[in-house]
């Protein structure tokens, strides 16, 4: 704990804080590090630490979408719950309407909680079989007392109808539902607490193509009527292009490219980047993409390569990114990349 | 909204389109044993002609109607009885693997692709799931087989042999408990009888080469747990290749992996089905993989096909409005619009499949003749037909 300590004061002396996109900000996540310690033995002495998120800093605009792109074991996941205070951090700071999450004592955070949800990936594990319907969507309203007793029927009927359930529904139970009307279930839950921000972890890889639709337009509708804020999680590029406003790509818990989307998607910068949208398959069989593909699997975050953590999956490595760590720099108003292959706002490799 | 209201009812099963089925999650006991005597009574029939002994040769031999098919599948049928009801996973599918080609079937789950697969392998779970109809026409290299009618003893010596499957579970589907060397050579071994030790395990490595492992003999020596997502996929894909099978059935190979890694994947299958010049039959829910892979596609809905026909003919044109609707339910790059197209309802339950197009419900350009009998296949093109009515004005290709 005291090196952590450290090494945050560390942190914070040496870097000035991430650029932050624009003003207006809902949430801005500085510096960010989660690290899981590994231990083993007789007293289960700690041998190191996994670097699940590793100094990721980031903005959230209010009312926007952030996608949050990457491939398993990156830690995009662990982002959403450190945003969220589900994980505690090991250094950083996450501020959430101008309040630090992780100084908050537990009174406090939980005052603040029905501000901030999450929905989670896979809906036939993150209901409760036992509860109906309309006890599990009204269950915190009645807890947070955010309506008064004899308006919470037809609170609840409102937000199951907002999310395209029936009110009929609220005598049912999970089981009964298919996967859709499940994170329906799950959206509805999340936002009767009327938030402003949501975490949405890979909301629709459970489900069906032509569910995976309906899901992605109700979560816009509910965006548009209610101004809400989200982070969008997954690892499926199309599903992130098209509901998103600000992209972040990561890599072995590392940012290592933010962006507007037009600007990520038209003109990716860094090498990982290009390669995973590259592989991207198009539903045309005429077209033939040029595609990028990338040699061997993901390191171990265990033990991350030195220097540039992608160097040894990458085509344009040079020798300083086996030494030193590329830092995030702006190329352009919209435009973040952590490589050395620019500087100064031009590209040099 | 009156129709949704119905559909909604649907979903459970509670109130059908007809308003006259029974209700299918409250059953009594009664009922349900009465249904599963009567399944027991179809299942053990169908149960003996399966398990007799000396199966006459002519029973099970046949003739391809088409020599550059390696698979032909006619009006296939695979029932499960259960307890509550038969449900009809494969309802009458009719479609044709050419020799050195890539065929795709695509559908949501639940529409009897992986079931397609199963029936092909005889991995159907017995006695509830029965292929109770229909011919599977598979070229060996002497002889063509009926795969539903060949006896299990027989079916042995092509399964895995010269019909190999990809499961879509990597991690499922090798043993942890041995090493993954060994897991191939079992394969190898077991269907190239007085082959030595050595020369199966040089095969073996050969193999593991052969799908882009670089360490091969370090990998020949590890368990299963000891390699990535995308390495034990590659074990999969080589045990699969171990026996240059004349057809490769890859059910949603690349689904449980990451972008970059399934394009590793995608890309060893193209350049392995070339060099070993085998067929595929690949089974997926993402239309993306299939326009890069498949030279034709077959469209499946709630047990049956609804359109097939070649990659360029099904994306370019695509007919049957279920496809259209899969299609524009994707977010493409291409066209970027604010809202996605998305299906309404869901599929019909499959206990109580309705007498009329099955899609009828969610359909958007449904009309009168679609309250008829379930639509024939409609030919559009040569290669290219369609179960809608929309396309009765071509001619009819028969049920």
């Amino acid at each position: 704990m005291s090196e952590d300590k450290r090494m945050k004061e560390v942190r914070f002396e040496k870097r000035s804080s991430g650029v932050s996109l624009s003003e207006a900000s809902l949430l801005e996540v500085k510096n960010l590090k989660t690290y899981f310690p590994i231990s083993s033995g007789l007293f289960s002495k700690v041998k190191g630490y996994v670097k699940a998120v590793d100094d990721v800093s980031f903005s959230i605009r209010r009312g926007t979408t952030m996608g949050l792109v990457g491939e398993s074991g990156c830690g995009k996941t662990t982002i959403g719950k450190t945003i969220l205070r589900l994980t505690e951090m090991s250094g950083g700071s996450v501020t959430f309407n101008g309040i630090d999450i992780h100084a908050l004592d537990r009174r406090a955070l939980r005052a603040l909680r029905p501000r901030m949800q999450i929905i989670f990936q896979d809906p036939y594990s993150s209901l409760s079989p036992r509860m109906p319907v309309g006890e599990i969507i009204g269950e915190a309203v009645r807890e947070k007392r955010l309506v008064a007793p004899e308006d919470f029927d037809d609170y609840i009927t409102g937000i199951m109808k907002d999310c395209g359930l029936q009110e009929y529904h609220k005598d049912r139970y999970p089981h009964e539902f298919s996967g859709g009307q499940r994170q329906r279930i799950c959206i509805a839950r999340a936002l009767a607490l009327n938030p402003e921000f949501i975490v949405c972890d890979e909301p629709v890889s459970a489900l069906d193509v032509s569910i995976q639709a309906q899901i992605i337009n109700l979560l816009k509708a509910l965006q548009a009527k209610y101004g809400l804020t989200y982070l969008f999680i997954s690892h499926d590029l199309s599903v992130v292009e098209h509901i998103s406003d600000t992209v972040g790509v990561m890599y072995l818990g590392n940012l290592v490219e933010y962006a507007d989307k037009a600007s990520i998607f038209d003109n990716p910068l860094h090498p990982y980047t290009m390669a995973l949208f590259s592989a991207i398959p198009v539903p045309d069989p005429d077209v033939k993409t040029k595609r990028i593909i990338l040699e061997g699997s993901i390191p171990s975050p265990a033990n991350p390569p030195e220097g540039c953590k992608f160097h040894t999956r990458c085509s344009y490595c040079m020798d300083v990114c086996k030494v030193e760590v590329p830092q995030m720099q702006a190329m352009g108003a919209d435009h973040q990349v952590a490589c050395h292959l620019y500087k100064d706002g031009r590209r040099i490799g | 909204m009156e129709r949704k209201k119905g559909m909604i009812q649907n979903w459970f099963g509670r109130k059908n389109g007809r308003g006259s089925a029974k209700s299918v999650n409250y059953m009594s006991a009664k009922e349900i044993r009465q249904i599963s005597r009567e399944n027991r009574r179809i299942t053990d029939e169908l149960e003996r002609m399966r398990n007799r002994e000396n199966v006459p040769e002519s029973e099970y031999v046949t003739a391809m109607k088409d020599p550059g098919n390696i698979l032909e599948i006619e009006d296939l049928n695979t029932w499960f009885f259960t307890d509550i009801g038969t449900v009809k996973a494969v309802d009458g599918v009719s479609f044709s693997v050419p020799r050195g080609k890539t065929v795709g079937v695509v559908g949501e789950s639940g529409c009897g692709k992986s079931v397609t697969a199963l029936s092909i392998m005889q991995l159907v779970q017995r006695p509830q799931g029965q292929v109770v109809k229909g011919e599977l026409r598979f070229r060996t290299d002497d002889l063509t087989i009926d795969l539903v009618k060949i006896p299990t003893d027989k079916m042995q010596k092509i399964r895995g042999n010269e019909i190999s499957m990809i499961f879509q579970e990597p991690m499922t589907s090798l043993n942890p408990v041995f090493k993954v060397g060994m897991q191939i050579d079992e394969v190898i071994a077991l269907h190239n009888e007085g082959m030595k030790r050595e020369e199966v395990k040089a095969r073996t490595i050969e193999m593991i080469k052969l799908v882009g492992i670089a360490n091969a003999e370090g990998v020949y020596d590890m368990y299963p747990h000891e390699l990535s997502g995308g390495m034990r996929q590659r074990a999969m894909i080589a045990m699969a290749l171990g026996c240059t099978p004349k057809l490769i059935i890859a059910d949603e190979p690349t689904t449980a992996l990451d972008v970059t890694i399934q394009a590793q994947i995608m890309d060893l299958l193209r350049q392995l089905k070339d060099r070993i010049n085998s067929s595929i039959m690949l089974i997926t829910h993402d239309l993306g993989v299939i326009a890069e892979m498949a030279d034709y596609v077959v469209v499946m809905y709630a047990g049956r096909i609804v359109e097939q026909g070649t990659a360029a003919e099904v994306f370019h044109h695509p007919a049957h409005p279920y496809t259209v609707g899969l299609m524009a339910s994707r977010p493409s790059r291409i066209r970027n619009t604010e809202q996605l197209y998305s299906i309404p309802g869901s599929v019909p339950n499959p206990i109580d499949m309705p007498n009329y197009c099955y899609f009828r419900d969610r359909c958007n350009r449904a009309y009168e003749a679609c309250n008829g009998d379930y639509p024939p296949t409609f030919s559009i093109s040569g290669t290219h037909s369609a179960a809608c009515y929309h396309y009765s004005a071509v001619n009819e290709v028969g049920k």
